[in-house]
C-alpha cells in the first residue's frame, strides 16, 4: 500500500464540471489525502511547514489541476515556489522527496489532436509538462506519465462520470501497487493503462 | 490664617467630590447626583462642614457653566449651528414662552400677584444647562436626537436670560408704587450713563470684536504661544481668553455664558481647537463639580422642614408642568419612540440661571424674602431630583415603551431571509453592503430608530426592533433563517443573544463581531467559533500601509500583514486553551494570563515573521552553488 497525496488546485471549482466530479470520486478513499489548495489557502498564504510534513507522510504526489496557459493555476505555482525549499526538496541536504512518485493529472479544454506538432498548440502535453518533469527530477522523484482528460468543453455530461471513475481506478491501483511498473514508462498517458485494464 | 481657611475649604470640597462621585457612578446614578449628594452631606443640614460661604462658592463656580458653554461652542461649527436654527428658535422659543405662561397661570391660581406670577414663570421655565449637558456628555447622548433637541432649547434659554433680566425690573415697578426711573434697570446693563442706542451699538461692537479676534487674530496668538512650547502658558492663554470675554460680556450686560459660547463657535474652525478644548476641560469639570456641590450644600432644609408638604407639591408640580409642555413640544417637533420622554425628562428641572434671576429679583424688590427663599428651594430641589428622573426614565419608562412597541407599532417583517444581521451601525453597514452586493438576502434589525430611518432612505431594508427581546428574533424569522450575524456594538447584549439563540435554535449558525480576545473567548465558550475582532483587521491593514511608507515593498508589506494575521489566529487558539483552564479562578489568574500574553508577544518577536517565505530567500541555494563551483576549480 502506498500513501497518496492529491494536491488539487482549481480557483473556481464551483464552475467546473469535470474536476468537481473527479475530486468527489476520491473523497473518503483510505490512504488517499486530498489537499485542496484554493480551499485551504484562499489568500495564498501557504502553510509551508504543514505542506512539507504532508509531503513527507506520503509516497505518491499527485498534482491535479486544469491546464491553464500550458501550465498550472497560480496557487499551485506558488506552492512549488514556497514549499519545495532548498535543503528540503533539492540541494545536497534536500532529500525529503527522494524516491517518491510524482504524477500530473490535468484537464484541458481542447481535444488531444490540438496538442500535437500539427495541432494548434504545436506541442504535446508531455512537452508542455517538462517543467513539472524536471522539477520532480531535481527533487529526485520519479515523474510518471500524466493522466489527462481532454476536451473538457465538449464532453457530454453523461461521460463525465466515466472519467471520474477512471481517475478513481487509477488512484486505487497506484495505492494498491497494481500498475505494472515496467509498462508505466512506456505509455504516453496513464489513461491507457486504466482503459486497458477495463 | 486666611490661606488655611481656603485650603480647609478646598479639602472638604475636593474630598467630598472624590468620595461621593465614584460611589454615585458605581451605583449608576451619574456624577451630577454624586456631586449634589456630596453637597448635601457636607452642607449645614447634615455635617455642617460648610456654611453660608457655599453661596459665594456657588457664584465662583458658576464660572464652570461659562467654561462649559465655551467648550460646547468649540465643538459646534457655525454651519452646524445654522442647521439647528429651527430647533433653537422654534422648539426653544416655544418652550420658554409656553412654559412661562403655564407656570405663571398656575402661580396666579396659587394666589400670587400677576407681576410676581409672570416673573416666577419666566424664572422657572429655564432648565439647567450644567446638569443636562453634563448628563448628556456622560451618557454619550449629545449626538442623540433627544440630546440635540435638548441642547437647542438650552441654547435658546441662555439667550433668553438677557431679555428676562431686562424684564424683571419692569415687572417689579408694575403694580407697585416704585418708580421705574428709580429702579435698578441700569444694573441690567451696567452702562447706565449711555442712551439706549449707544448701548445697543456697544453690544454689537463687542460681539463683532469677539468674532473678529476669534477669526483673524486668535490663530496667530495661539501659534506664537504654542511655539514657546510651554504648555502652562497655553493654558493661561485659554483661561485668559474665556475670563476676558466673560468680563466683557458682563460689562455690557450680556450673559457671560452666551459670550463665551459665541467665542467658542468662532474658534471651532481654528486648528488649535482640540488643544484649547483639552486645556479648558479639567477646569470646566472641576468648577462644574464645585458648582453642583454648592447647589447641594445651599439647600435650605430648615425652610423645607417648616412646610414640607407645600414645598414638595411645588417641586412636583413644577416638574410635572415642565414635563408636559416639553413632551407635547417634543411630539410636535417629531420626537418619537422614547426620545420624546427622554427629551422631556432631561429638561424638566429649573436652571442655575434661576438663582441669578431670583437674587436679581430680590434686589429689585420684586419678591419678598419668604417667596424668594421658597423659589430658591424649589429650584434647587428640582435640580437635585432631575438625575433621578432620568434614572426613572431608563429603568421604568423605557422598558415599558419597548415592550409596548414590540406589541404595537413594532415593525412587521414582511419577508423571511436566510441571514439576519443584528445591529446596523458602521460595522453592520459595511457587512450588510458586502452581503447585499453578493446577492445574499438579509434581514437587518437595528434598535436605533434614527439609524433605521436614515438607512431606509438609502434603500436598505431595515427593521426597527430590540434584538435582545426574543419576540423580535422570532418575528424576524429566526426559525427559518440559516445564519445570525451579531454585528452590534453592545458586547454584553451580543453574548446574551448568542446564549439565547444557541439554546433555542441550536442549528442556526451564529457569527459575531467581537470587542477583544476576551469577548472572542466568551463566544467560543458558547460554541460561537466564527468571530471577528472589530479592530484587529483595520489596525493590521493600516500597519501594512505604514510598512510601505517605511520602505517595504508593497508585496513584502502585504505578505507581512498576511503572516501576522495567520500567526494571530494560532496564538488566539493557544490563549483560549489557557483561558478556558483558568476560567474558574480567572480573576485571580488574570495576572498570570496577561503575563502569558506578553510572553507570547515576546516569542513572537523572535519568531521570524518571514520564515514561511524562506523559499524566496535564495541564500542557502546561492551558498551551495558557490561551494560546488569552487570545489570544481
Amino acid at each position: 500500500m502506498k500513501r497518496i497525496l492529491v494536491i488539487f488546485a482549481h480557483p473556481a471549482i464551483q464552475k467546473s464540471r469535470i474536476n468537481q466530479q473527479m475530486i468527489r470520486a476520491l473523497r473518503g478513499l483510505e490512504w488517499v489525502t486530498v489537499n485542496d489548495l484554493y480551499d485551504n489557502y484562499p489568500d495564498f498564504y501557504i502553510d509551508v511547514i504543514k505542506e512539507q510534513q504532508l509531503l513527507m507522510l506520503h509516497d505518491i504526489i499527485v498534482w491535479h489541476h486544469p491546464f491553464y496557459w500550458y501550465s498550472c493555476p497560480s496557487l499551485l505555482k506558488e506552492w512549488f515556489d514556497l514549499v519545495l525549499e532548498h535543503d528540503f526538496a533539492y540541494g545536497k541536504k534536500g532529500t525529503s522527496l527522494e524516491e517518491k512518485d510524482a504524477i500530473s493529472v490535468l484537464t484541458t479544454g481542447a481535444r488531444k489532436e490540438v496538442y500535437s506538432e500539427k495541432g494548434r498548440n504545436r506541442y504535446t502535453i508531455n512537452q508542455f509538462l517538462i517543467p513539472f518533469q524536471q522539477s520532480a527530477a531535481l527533487c529526485k522523484m520519479n515523474y510518471l506519465p500524466p493522466f489527462v482528460v481532454h476536451g473538457s468543453y465538449t464532453i457530454p455530461p453523461e461521460e463525465i462520470n466515466n472519467y471520474a471513475e477512471q481517475y478513481k481506478k487509477l488512484i486505487l491501483s497506484l495505492r494498491d501497487e497494481k500498475l505494472d511498473r515496467k509498462k508505466i514508462n512506456s505509455v504516453e498517458y496513464l489513461n491507457e493503462l486504466i482503459e486497458n485494464n477495463a | 490664617m486666611h490661606n488655611q481657611d481656603f485650603f480647609f475649604q478646598a479639602l472638604i470640597y475636593l474630598g467630598a467630590a472624590v468620595i461621593s462621585v465614584p460611589i454615585a457612578k458605581k451605583m449608576g446614578l451619574g456624577s451630577v447626583l454624586g456631586y449634589l449628594l456630596a453637597g448635601v452631606i457636607i452642607g449645614p443640614f447634615i455635617l455642617g462642614l460648610v456654611g453660608n460661604e457655599a453661596d459665594e462658592v456657588m457664584h465662583f463656580a458658576e464660572f464652570g457653566v461659562v467654561l462649559m458653554l465655551f467648550v460646547i461652542g468649540l465643538e459646534l461649527q457655525p454651519s452646524l449651528l445654522w442647521k439647528m436654527r429651527k430647533s433653537i428658535f422654534g422648539l426653544g422659543g416655544l418652550q420658554v414662552l409656553i412654559t412661562s405662561v403655564v407656570i405663571a397661570a398656575v402661580a396666579v391660581l396659587f394666589g400670587f400677584r400677576l407681576n410676581n406670577a409672570i416673573a416666577i414663570g419666566l424664572i422657572l421655565a429655564l432648565s439647567s444647562t450644567a446638569i443636562v449637558i453634563q448628563t448628556l456628555t456622560e451618557k454619550g447622548l449629545l449626538r442623540n436626537v433627544a440630546g440635540k433637541s435638548a441642547f437647542s432649547v438650552l441654547l435658546f434659554q441662555d439667550m433668553a436670560v438677557i431679555p428676562i433680566l431686562a424684564l424683571l425690573p419692569i415687572l417689579a415697578t408694575w403694580g407697585s408704587n416704585i418708580n421705574l426711573a428709580e429702579s435698578n434697570l441700569d444694573k441690567v446693563t451696567g452702562v447706565s450713563s449711555m442712551p439706549g442706542w449707544a448701548q445697543l451699538l456697544l453690544i454689537i461692537g463687542v460681539i463683532a470684536a469677539i468674532i473678529f479676534i476669534g477669526r483673524f487674530i486668535a490663530r496667530h496668538v495661539f501659534r506664537l504661544v504654542a511655539e514657546t512650547g510651554l504648555h502652562e502658558i497655553f493654558t493661561a492663554l485659554g483661561l485668559l481668553l474665556v475670563i476676558g470675554i466673560a468680563l466683557a460680556m458682563d460689562a455690557i450686560g450680556l450673559s457671560p455664558a452666551l459670550g463665551t459660547f459665541i467665542a467658542g463657535v468662532v474658534l471651532a474652525e481654528n486648528e488649535y481647537r482640540h488643544e484649547l478644548e483639552s486645556t479648558i476641560d479639567p477646569f470646566k469639570g472641576l468648577l462644574l463639580g464645585l458648582f453642583f456641590i454648592s447647589v447641594g450644600a445651599s439647600i435650605n432644609f430648615n425652610l423645607f422642614v417648616e412646610q414640607p408638604f407645600k414645598i414638595l407639591v411645588y417641586v412636583l408640580l413644577l416638574i410635572f408642568l415642565k414635563f408636559i409642555v416639553l413632551f407635547i413640544l417634543g411630539r410636535i417637533f417629531k420626537l418619537r419612540k422614547g426620545y420624546d420622554f427622554l427629551f422631556a425628562f432631561l429638561l424638566a428641572q429649573s436652571s442655575e440661571f434661576s438663582f441669578v434671576l431670583i437674587s436679581f429679583s430680590i434686589q429689585n424688590q420684586l419678591f419678598e424674602t419668604q417667596t424668594a427663599g421658597i423659589l430658591l428651594l424649589v429650584v434647587t430641589l428640582s435640580m437635585t431630583i432631575s438625575p433621578l428622573l432620568l434614572i426613572f426614565n431608563d429603568k421604568a419608562v423605557r422598558p415599558i415603551l419597548s415592550r409596548r412597541e414590540n406589541k404595537q407599532d413594532f415593525d412587521e417583517f414582511d419577508e423571511i431571509n436566510p441571514v439576519i444581521i443584528a445591529g446596523f451601525g458602521r460595522f453592520g453597514l459595511a457587512l450588510g453592503r458586502f452581503l447585499l452586493a453578493n446577492k445574499i438576502q438579509v434581514t437587518i434589525i437595528d434598535s436605533n430608530p434614527a439609524n433605521v430611518e436614515i438607512l431606509r432612505k438609502y434603500g436598505f431594508k431595515l427593521f426597527y426592533g430590540d434584538v435582545t427581546r426574543p419576540q423580535v428574533l422570532e418575528k424576524a424569522g429566526i426559525e427559518k433563517a440559516k445564519m445570525l450575524i451579531l454585528s452590534m456594538a453592545e458586547h454584553e447584549d451580543a453574548l446574551k443573544i448568542a446564549k439565547h439563540v444557541r439554546k433555542n435554535y441550536p442549528r442556526l449558525r451564529i457569527l459575531a463581531r467581537a470587542k477583544d480576545i476576551f469577548h472572542v473567548f466568551e463566544f467560543y465558550k458558547l460554541h460561537v467559533r466564527i468571530t471577528q475582532r472589530e479592530m484587529f483587521n483595520s489596525a493590521t491593514e493600516l500597519g501594512v500601509k505604514a510598512l510601505v511608507q517605511l520602505g517595504f515593498t508593497r508585496y513584502e508589506a502585504y505578505r507581512a500583514g498576511r503572516i501576522f494575521k495567520h500567526h494571530e489566529e494560532q496564538v488566539l487558539e493557544e490563549l483560549y486553551s489557557t483561558w478556558k483552564e483558568d476560567e474558574k479562578e480567572f480573576i485571580r489568574e488574570t495576572q498570570r494570563f496577561s503575563k502569558q500574553l506578553s510572553e507570547t508577544l515576546l516569542t513572537e518577536r523572535n519568531y521570524t515573521i518571514h520564515e514561511s517565505d524562506d523559499a524566496w530567500d535564495v541564500d542557502s541555494a546561492r551558498k551551495e552553488s558557490i561551494e560546488s563551483s569552487s570545489s570544481k576549480e
